[in-house]
């Protein structure tokens, strides 16, 4: 009864998180991944300090780490399920990926919300 | 429906026919099938990075310079080159899928799919537009 109760919370938080990554992750890995290590642009830290501090950048940068990990975790999951037919494995499967998005998410609530 | 069902004492096993592992080496589609679904490990890697970059910054100019220094390393901008073009992968697939997932009306009558993908699209290039302008504007 639990396992029904649960599956459609995390397909909901796999489309999401699916959607929150395909809008606004290839940007920011563009910028902070490729661009400014390879010095094609420089933003000032304090600048980058204000826009993180502002309330509406943490939270919207929560939802979409949260919700990107989630997806990361239901997809991983399917893809070790079926891809290296490890179905039998579950448990342990089920422990890491979503206990591993748990944990990302708490580090993300901890960054986000009290150490900026 | 007047066959009568006959009932065993024990659950019969299922007939499973087994799969090799590499599977998916067999054909071009089920490697693509495979890689899509491998994106999703470099959208964890990303937010991993992020938050690594947003703690650098959280915490003075000599951790953000660490950060810097470090990201700039060959194999970190080679990880992050290829972990694009996975992410560019995820999302053009995904916006491609949307049609399929979402059934839009206007006025009674269903919305093209070009439609639904079409502001899918305008989306990302709005947001993208919208945090590039916040971050190096």
């Amino acid at each position: 009864m639990a396992k029904r109760q649960i599956e459609p919370i995390l397909w909901l938080t796999f489309s999401a998180g699916g959607m929150a990554a395909a809008l606004a992750l290839p940007v920011l890995l563009l910028v902070f991944g490729v661009l400014i290590p390879l010095d094609w642009a420089s933003p000032d830290r304090t600048h980058l300090l204000a826009v993180l501090r502002n309330p509406l950048t943490r939270l919207v940068l929560l939802a979409v780490f949260v919700l990107a990990l989630f997806h990361w975790a239901h997809r991983f999951r399917y893809t070790l399920y079926e891809g290296l037919q490890l179905k039998h494995l579950n448990q342990v499967i089920n422990v890491l990926c979503y206990g591993g998005a748990v944990a990302g998410s708490v580090m993300a609530g901890y960054i986000l919300l009290i150490a900026l | 429906m007047t066959e009568r069902v006959q009932y065993t004492e024990f659950h019969p096993r299922w007939h499973r026919t087994r799969f090799p592992v590499f599977w998916w080496l067999r054909r071009r589609s089920y490697l693509v099938f495979v890689v899509r679904e491998l994106t999703s490990v470099f959208v964890a890697w990303t937010v991993v990075y992020l938050l690594l970059l947003i703690n650098a910054v959280a915490e003075d100019d000599a951790a953000y310079q660490r950060f810097l220094d470090w990201s700039g390393t060959w194999w970190v901008v080679l990880l992050n080159v290829v972990a694009l073009a996975l992410l560019l992968f995820h999302t053009v697939t995904w916006f491609n899928l949307a049609p399929k997932a979402i059934v839009a009306r206007m006025r009674g009558r269903p919305l093209p799919g070009i439609w639904i993908q079409g502001a899918h699209y305008l989306a990302w290039a709005l947001v993208s537009a919208g945090v590039a302008w916040l971050i190096l504007g």
